[in-house]
């Protein structure tokens, strides 16, 4: 029994199959990267992950319990976490208390001082430490960033789900990012995350899947993928049409 | 402690008030309770969460329909709890059926529950039991009424703070920002939701079957007054919805003003209120205190 | 008896398909949740009252000059008060409770305003109130009349939107706003048009209910209310939807009038509201979620 297990998950918008029978697992402490061109599926298998969508059919496990049918919140508190393509702050409250909420309402259920605790530690493992009374909507974009970030770590996850965390950064940041991410992984955390950069894929993640229209096309280590026909022409176009 | 300590002092001096004034700045006192009250008790819900609930006199004219029908048949105390009850019922169908949908379709339905209810009762009562108008015969003085009020006003407000420092506060404001953010960091937000907006319902039943004696005569259309919801929320809105003093700060005042506006206009002050509500909505959409706040903090950035 | 009910509901059904029309095109394509709909309603109705009795203008050659007035008036209320709140909210959530609230000001400030015009009394005409035949059932002339100006409009509404090019761009901005611009949709002029155009039917339902129906003043909120539950029942910013839920609300309220009570139509609306928001919010019709 893997650690998450996605078991055929459909996902039907109308007339769209948006994820079409998709199924792979990713076992406890391994980061996968998630590829695909634009509009294959991957951001909707994420929200199947974490709860945001109902699946329309298929299974989702996470150690055994099946995640797919149950709530949002029920999910999370299962222990996955997840980080936003569109950054998602919460303007009227402080940093630390945009981080502290995952810790207080997740499976940990902390509060007051242990509650502050978890958050600060979390803020210091992205880099944002010693600013936690400032205002969350006068972050940079970066920041922000790390925010979520911290706020998914605050959760004190079992999975972590990153949905393109290291879109719209400079290079220095990028790197820095990268450094981040490996840092939790070293730490134990189990990562499965969405990306389009491929040197950050390549220098994080050993093995990644690869979606396309809905459909799972590859599954295997990063390197094969990467020169993968199929996964070329579903990138670029060509014989094997996207 | 000062938190504490300034608040009792002033409770303290209210409680005094009928000493001092007249019958009619009584009838002034109990007013501005009740509207503390209700709109304390409306932020309480609608305040964080952004849910608004226009439905605030359907509670408030059950709290009082409850008194009229039960107050022959009940001690007073009893008929009370009654009357939190039915409130905290009719609470609980609603926000079960619509709390966990998108908030519109909540707006819509607390919009017409008021007519609703007044239907309903006016239905029963001529269909059923043939009596549409009651009279209240309660042995209770006004000020003792008023005090009843003051200390549902402080019961709320104590209330609020309470839940502000606690889970459930923390939760309410975090669904008032994003409820994907609330779901995914484990809040139930049904639940949340409903508690809050269930203790918001009952206070606001209580208020009406309190003041109810003073109507002494009852009938659904006296009692489910449409403006009641409407100055409720536009008092909130102007204190501050997120406040725990603003709806009382945006009460007080406007609630005077009203007095005002209605003895003096009688049959224009419906276009002035609206006025001022649409005034409200575009140049104070915070509310006083947060625009106080913001000011300040200007003065500070630009004196630095 | 089944008969009576079913061809007078259909007639009611068709009046309230034309009162919600207005706002489903309101809050589909400028996302604008109009509380104060009724109101416009209302307005409309006591003019085309006050230009009966007193000029003894009849009510269907008031009908046009009326719906051309609702336009330019939705046209001004979105100009003045809908579009700094569009602007101020970025378009997102906070649009809609912006505007609830708004138009909760707006409906009081009407109201107010009908109050001091015309009073609080009951207004009633009874204009072409004969009866017509229909397969046995004995419909008020008036009722029927009002039956086909909703069917017109709500057909020319329909074909509007599905064959031309401007029917394409409100179906556009309607379905996706953010993205219309993209394709060179001017949105805020498409939602103004919108909104002006939700104006005009209210206007015109407004001008057609006022034949038969007595009203008040204070009346507009029952209007809207039912007007709402229409408007979600079809699918916010469906037409046909709107024009099917229309439809069925009528037979519901016939029915409950005619074989429960008179005095419960507005529970049981309440409740088959509850019903379809419990088994399908998107509406009995509606895609869009």
């Amino acid at each position: 029994m893997s650690f998450l297990e996605i078991d055929r998950a459909v996902k039907q918008f109308g007339g769209l199959r948006a994820v079409d029978g998709v199924s792979f697992t990713v076992e406890r402490g391994e980061i996968v990267g998630l590829l695909g061109p634009n509009g294959s599926g991957k951001t909707t298998l994420i929200n199947l992950v974490s709860g945001a969508l109902p699946a329309t059919s298929g299974a989702i496990r996470l150690n055994g319990q099946r995640l797919t049918g149950l709530r949002g919140d029920q999910i999370a508190r299962a222990g996955v976490a997840r980080t936003f393509q569109l950054v998602r702050i919460l303007p009227s409250l402080s940093l630390t208390e945009n981080v502290m909420i995952t810790a207080v309402f997740g499976r940990k259920a902390h509060w007051g001082a242990e509650a502050r605790r978890v958050a600060d530690h979390a803020l210091e493992m992205v880099g944002l430490a010693g600013r936690a009374n400032a205002v969350a909507g006068d972050l940079t974009y970066i920041d922000q960033k790390r925010l979520e970030l911290a706020r998914a770590l605050a959760a004190e996850p079992e999975i972590l789900l990153l949905d393109e965390w290291l879109a719209g950064l400079n290079p220095t940041e990028l790197s820095e990012g990268v450094a981040l991410i490996r840092k939790l992984h070293e730490g134990g955390l189990t990562i499965l995350m969405v990306e389009h950069i491929i040197d950050a894929v390549r220098a994080l993640c050993p093995r990644v899947v690869v979606m396309n229209s809905g459909q799972l096309i590859a599954d295997e280590e990063t390197g094969a993928a990467l020169a993968d026909p199929r996964v070329i022409s579903a990138y670029l176009g060509g014989d094997v049409d996207a | 402690m000062i938190r504490i300590l300034l608040p009792l002092i002033g409770l303290g001096l209210l409680a005094l008030g009928p000493m001092v004034v007249s019958d009619y700045g009584l009838g002034l006192l109990i007013g501005a309770a009740t509207y503390v009250t209700l709109a304390s008790a409306w932020a309480l819900f609608s305040g964080q969460t952004h849910y608004i609930s226009l439905a605030t006199v359907a509670f408030y004219g059950t709290g009082a329909y409850t008194v009229a029908v039960l107050n022959e048949a009940l001690p007073y105390g009893a008929v009370l709890i009654c009357a939190a009850l039915i409130g905290g019922a009719m609470a609980l169908v609603v926000g079960l059926s619509t709390l966990r949908l998108r908030g519109v379709y909540f707006v819509i339905f607390s919009f017409g529950l008021a007519e609703l209810v007044r239907q309903v009762i006016t239905w029963y009562e001529v269909n059923v039991t043939g009596t549409l108008g009651r009279y209240i015969f309660l042995d209770i003085t006004t000020r003792q009424i008023y005090w009843q009020m003051l200390a549902l006003g402080a019961v709320t407000i104590a209330l609020t703070a309470w839940i502000n420092r606690s889970r459930l506060g923390l939760a309410l404001r975090v669904i008032g920002d994003d409820e994907t953010v609330a779901t995914h960091s484990g809040i139930n937000l049904a639940r949340v939701k409903l508690v809050a907006f269930v203790l918001s319902a009952v206070i606001l039943t209580l208020a009406g079957a309190i003041t109810s004696p003073r109507y002494v005569y009852v009938e659904p259309a006296i009692v489910f007054n449409p403006t009641v919801s409407f100055l409720t929320v536009i008092m909130a809105l102007l204190g501050g919805a997120n406040r725990l003093w603003g709806p009382a700060l945006g009460a007080v005042p406007l609630f005077l003003v009203f007095e005002w506006l209605s003895s003096n206009f009688p049959d224009t002050y419906p276009i002035f209120l609206g006025l001022l509500f649409i005034g409200v909505v575009f140049l104070v959409p915070n509310g006083l205190i947060s625009s106080a706040e913001s000011l300040v903090s200007r003065k500070k950035e630009a004196g630095r | 008896m089944l008969t009576t009910t079913l061809i007078l509901g259909l007639v009611l059904g068709g009046t309230y398909a034309l009162l919600a029309l207005g706002l489903t095109l309101q809050y589909g394509i400028a996302r604008i949740m109009n509380l104060a709909y009724g109101e416009l309603t209302l307005i409309s109705a006591f003019v085309v009252v006050a230009f009966f009795q007193g000029m003894g203008l009849s009510p269907l050659l008031s009908l046009p000059a009326v719906a051309v007035a609702g336009y330019a008036l939705g046209w001004t209320l979105y100009q003045i008060m809908m579009r700094p709140l569009v602007a101020r909210s970025g378009g997102g959530g906070r649009l809609e409770v912006d505007s609830i609230l708004a138009t909760f000001g707006l409906l009081f400030l009407i109201q107010g305003g009908l109050l001091v015009l015309f009073g609080a009394n009951f207004t009633s005409i009874s204009y072409l109130d004969r009866g017509v035949s229909i397969l046995g059932v004995s419909v008020a002339l008036n009722r029927l009349i009002a039956f086909g100006i909703c069917i017109v409009a709500g057909a020319a509404l329909v074909i509007a939107l599905r064959t031309t090019t401007w029917g394409l761009k409100m179906r556009a901005v309607a379905l996706t706003p953010a993205s219309a611009p993209l394709v060179g949709i001017d949105v805020n002029r498409i939602a103004r048009q919108g909104f002006a155009l939700g104006s005009a039917l209210a206007a015109t339902a407004g001008a057609s209910i006022s034949m038969y129906q007595t009203f008040s003043a204070t009346g507009g909120v029952v209007f809207t209310m039912k007007a709402l539950v229409i408007v979600i029942m079809g699918g916010v910013g469906n037409v046909p939807g709107a024009l099917a839920a229309g439809f069925a609300l009528g037979l519901l309220e016939t029915f409950v009038a005619t074989a429960i009570d008179p005095g419960l139509t507005l529970a049981a609306t309440f409740a088959i509201f509850l019903l379809v928001l419990l088994w399908r919010p998107q509406g009995l019709f509606g895609g869009r979620s």
